[in-house]
């Protein structure tokens, strides 16, 4: 069932079970982005260790998360614990439902024993393109799989979306992790079975319980196959670097500004005599857009092949 | 409305059962067990749960609302004082600045039934615009604080807090912070004790403050407070705990767990209440030890009562006074110190992080409004809402943003002051009720040129989703009357008044033309509903035929998240494709592609 692009390093040790009897608390950090189902996460496994008779405590940070941004839920269990908060380097297991919030997070994990599982989902924020110069890289993390194995104990990148996909329910990733996360912590399965089902709406427990499984059963999976590669992001092709140039017939423009509203790097202006007028010329990327919008035919992009000297604008 | 957690554990009817509770779940629970009877809020992260878990105890037990705003919301609780009956109001630290004017005179009002304000503090600043310490508060107005560590301490603080304001005759706060409203631990509930309601207390004296009155009252205020110093120097929850003698701490609220994660043996002297500051328990803790630090967020407020007191003592040196704490800032502060040891560093690998910023959500209907607004040239007034993050690129769309319901007064004075760019001011409807309204019928009182943008996307969306007068439903979900924004706003005197469709691009720029134009104040609505709520908007997501996209990147300046780069590529720039799983299909991105390549994917199928 995993024959997607998943790795998994180490695959040669056991489970890392945490020591009920060890006074010091098990630290769990889950993560991800607003709208994936972290609380969720956090609260079955809070509800879990209660259920244990650990003092626990859960702290999340929300707010305008659903809007987008980063979000982390803090678990923290055992006889007692003081602090709703894991500092840096002290979470036993990192739990991640997209690839960059789990390499944001990486250095809270514990160096030596820490167990990072997460989602190969790769969620890319509007600010990852912004920059819109020809050639331009998406600023979305580079590291691969294999980088990030090197740095922690143990690591599991699974493609939890996927598997979730095609059980026909997206919104059941965070429950194949729960199945992943099962594997490392010392509940019973049947205690887990029972939490996840109480936390999951009634009409999919059955997709919830086969996504649970599937996490669990890829984790032992992973341990007894060869990892394979991550997949890398695609690079950008080759291209003649050039720059941009805008011819401006004067006459024909009718100072509708259309061009100047929309253009995106916001680099033209009407001049003095409501006429167009290239004003950051190290701004234009060359996206023709004012071509195309002029409905006077008033601006045409040409793309010089790069040399020294060029000029920009007239 | 009730989380998983309460329907977990809801089978169980013993009285002290254990319950997960965030800080704001326990105070709600406390508040209703203590007989609560009137309690309301307008909503504001991290205080906005109080309010929606306490509308989830019986209508017959108490009365919960949202108001219009937090000085309503406290007038409101306090006339519910004044009735005799026990009253909550609940605001972030940045609404006690708008409550603070009833605030002051409650002071020395007091209560009849007890009065209890729970104050959410925000250090971190996780969702706000500052990062004030409302305890500053509690000290000018000469009033209890209350600050609790964890959700059991929220709910036994709680109670205790109706207890004190009745027997001091005193509102009382409860302050909490983000990190304690929303973090869950055990907490030991029980049950509703129905508290009798007072009759009103007739008495001029003390709930008409005329000159003559407050003269007295104020007197009345600082005997109180050394009454409230005695009490709390001996009252339970405030205690000393024993450990190594060398030096002590003296701390309050959620930095006391942080505290006793780094030093478990440390002698503690933890402070129930962070104001007024005992003196006589205060010195002699301080004489019982070698040295003396304070632990506490933002300002030093303990720490310069100590200081007042002639003592020698550590604190603001070592630990930041901007900025949230945790067991990391703790420990820095006490390495520093000298007293423990500086924490093994090893070689961290940190990958570089991904910009994350919240953004507008797909399809957020604000997304149009700002591409108008950006593309009128205008110098832009902006409010609190999620529209302030129309601020970031690529909208990149308002020049200022100061306080709830600042925007019209701040463009006001822009024009005024003779701005040369037109002036817009943007507000939320949630927020327009707020606080825009008055300053609406400033502005066409004193002919202002502004164009104002009323987003109107029929709820309060930022903190997740609430009711307002607007909305035509209450706290509680049942309906109400509606508010006719276009009635409300030419009754003010607006002449120039006009809706139009937020998903309507042309429309929507060609309206905010005209507005500016219009000499005088101008209203536009702009009128959809937010995407979120009250239902999940989900259309037919949109399509781009990537083969013919000239990666132009017209669409990207919508900064709408369901639209990213592809792997291909035109031109040396990427084309762009959409996430059919985001994308909520309000066909903005069709209506600015230059070419016309954004299709509807799959024909929405009538059944
Ligand atoms: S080509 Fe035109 S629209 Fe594009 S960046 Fe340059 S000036 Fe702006
Ligand atoms: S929550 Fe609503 S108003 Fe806020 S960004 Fe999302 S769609 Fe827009
Ligand atoms: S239609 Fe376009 S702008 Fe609207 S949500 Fe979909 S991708 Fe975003
Ligand atoms: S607006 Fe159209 S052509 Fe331009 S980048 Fe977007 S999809 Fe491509």
């Amino acid at each position: 069932m995993n024959e997607q692009s998943n790795i998994a390093v180490n695959a040669e040790s056991e489970p890392v079970a945490f020591n009920a009897a060890l006074a010091e608390p098990t630290n769990v950090l889950i993560v991800g982005v607003g709208g994936q189902g972290v609380i969720m996460v956090s609260k079955v496994l809070a509800s879990l260790a209660q259920a244990h008779g650990y003092e626990v405590k859960q702290s999340e940070v929300h707010g305008m998360a659903k809007r987008g941004g980063t979000v982390f839920s803090h678990v923290r269990f055992g006889p007692r614990v003081w602090s709703p908060t894991i500092a840096k380097g002290e979470a036993d297991v990192l739990i991640a439902l997209e690839w960059a919030e789990g390499l944001r997070w990486l250095p809270h994990l514990k160096r030596d024993t820490g167990v990072f599982i997460c989602d190969t989902k790769r969620i890319v924020p509007p600010f990852a393109c912004l920059s819109r110069r020809p050639g331009a890289p998406m600023r979305y993390s580079t590291e691969t799989a294999e980088q990030v194995a090197a740095y922690v104990s143990e690591a599991y990148a699974i493609d939890a979306t996927k598997m979730a996909e095609e059980l026909g329910n997206e919104r059941a990733a965070n429950v194949v992790l729960l199945g992943a996360l099962s594997t490392v912590l010392e509940f019973a399965l049947p205690e887990w079975e029972k939490t996840v089902t109480a936390f999951v709406p009634k009409k999919t427990i059955a997709v919830n319980s086969a996504a649970f499984e599937l996490g669990r059963n890829w984790i032992a999976d992973a341990k007894s196959e060869s990892p394979s590669a991550d997949a890398a992001p695609a690079a950008a092709p080759a291209h003649t670097p050039y720059q941009p140039r805008l011819e401006i017939t004067d006459a024909w423009c009718k100072s509708c500004e259309i061009c100047v509203k929309l253009c995106p790097e916001r680099c033209l202006k009407l001049n003095a005599d409501r006429v167009v007028e290239l004003v950051a010329p190290e701004k234009c990327t060359g996206c023709r857009l004012c071509e195309w919008l002029c409905p006077d035919f008033a601006i045409r992009v040409h793309l010089d092949t790069e040399a020294p000297a060029m000029e920009a604008a007239q | 409305m009730h989380t998983p957690w309460q329907a977990a554990t809801a089978l169980k009817t013993e009285s002290k059962e254990l319950r997960p509770l965030t800080g704001n779940e326990a105070i709600a629970r406390a508040a209703w067990e203590a007989g609560v009877r009137v309690a309301a809020a307008y909503p504001g992260t991290p205080s906005t749960e109080v309010l929606e878990n306490l509308a989830t105890y019986p209508v017959e037990d108490l009365h919960a609302q949202w108001s219009t705003n937090e000085k309503v919301a406290l007038d409101v609780a306090m006339g519910a004082s004044f009735a005799g009956s026990r009253a909550l109001c609940a605001m972030k630290h940045v609404g006690l600045n708008v409550a603070a004017d009833a605030f002051m005179t409650a002071t020395y009002i007091g209560v009849n039934g007890g009065l209890v304000l729970i104050v959410c503090d925000d250090p971190g600043i996780h969702s706000s615009q500052n990062e004030q310490d409302s305890r500053i508060y509690g000290q000018l107005a000469n009033i209890p604080v209350l600050e609790p560590s964890d959700a059991q301490e929220a709910y036994d603080f709680t109670k205790l807090a109706f207890e004190i304001s009745e027997q001091f005759d005193t509102p009382v706060i409860v302050r909490s912070t983000t990190r304690l409203s929303h973090t869950r631990s055990t907490v030991s509930v029980g049950e509703r004790v129905e508290v009798p309601a007072r009759v009103f207390l007739e008495r001029p004296s003390k709930n008409v403050m005329i000159p003559a009155h407050a003269r007295g009252r104020h007197l009345f205020v600082l005997e109180r407070e050394t009454k409230l110093k005695d009490f709390l120097a001996t009252a339970d929850i405030t205690r000393i705990e024993r450990g190594d003698t060398k030096f002590g701490v003296i701390t309050a609220g959620t930095c006391y767990p942080y505290l006793r994660e780094v030093l478990p043996n440390a002698t503690v002297l933890k402070l129930g209440a962070s104001w007024p500051l005992p003196d006589t328990l205060l010195r002699e803790f301080c004489a019982s030890v070698e040295q003396v630090f304070v632990v506490e967020e933002l300002e030093p407020i303990i720490e310069k009562e100590v200081a007042s007191l002639g003592i020698k003592v550590e604190g603001k040196r070592l630990f930041p006074r901007a900025g949230e704490f945790s067991p990391e800032v703790v420990r820095a502060g006490f390495v520093q110190a000298g007293l423990l040891p500086a924490p093994p560093s090893y070689n961290a690998w940190v990958p570089e992080p991904v910009v994350r910023p919240p953004v507008l959500c797909a399809g957020c209907p604000h997304t149009s409004s700002f591409m108008a607004v950006r593309a009128s040239g205008a110098r832009v007034a902006g409010d609190i809402g999620c529209y302030t993050l129309a601020v970031l690129d690529p909208l990149r769309g308002i020049d200022t943003c100061v306080a709830m319901g600042s925007s019209i007064g701040n463009a006001i004075g822009m024009a005024k002051a003779g701005e040369t760019k037109p002036v817009v001011a943007t507000i939320g409807d949630s927020t327009f009720l707020h606080a825009g309204l008055p300053a609406l019928i400033d502005a066409v009182y004193n002919q202002a040129n502004i164009a104002v943008v009323l987003l109107d996307n029929h709820i309060t969306a930022m903190t997740g989703g609430q009711e307002h007068p607007g909305t035509g439903k209450t706290l509680r979900g049942e309906p109400a009357p509606q508010v006719d924004y276009e009635a409300l706003i030419k009754a003010c005197g607006v002449k120039w008044v006009k809706k139009v469709d937020s998903y309507d691009l042309a429309a929507t720029h060609q309206a905010l033309r005209e507005a500016i134009n219009y000499r005088g104040v101008a209203v536009l609505i702009s009128n959809r509903p937010c995407v979120l709520d009250p239902i999940k908007i989900k259309g037919p997501p949109l399509e781009i035929i990537t083969s013919q996209c000239t990666a132009c990147q017209s669409c990207m300046n919508l900064g709408c998240p369901a639209l990213t780069w592809s792997d291909e590529w035109f031109e040396g720039r990427h084309r762009v494709k959409i996430d059919p799983a985001l994308c909520i299909g309000c066909t903005l991105c069709a209506q600015v592609c230059t070419i016309d390549c954004i299709k509807i994917a799959s024909p929405a199928v009538t059944q």
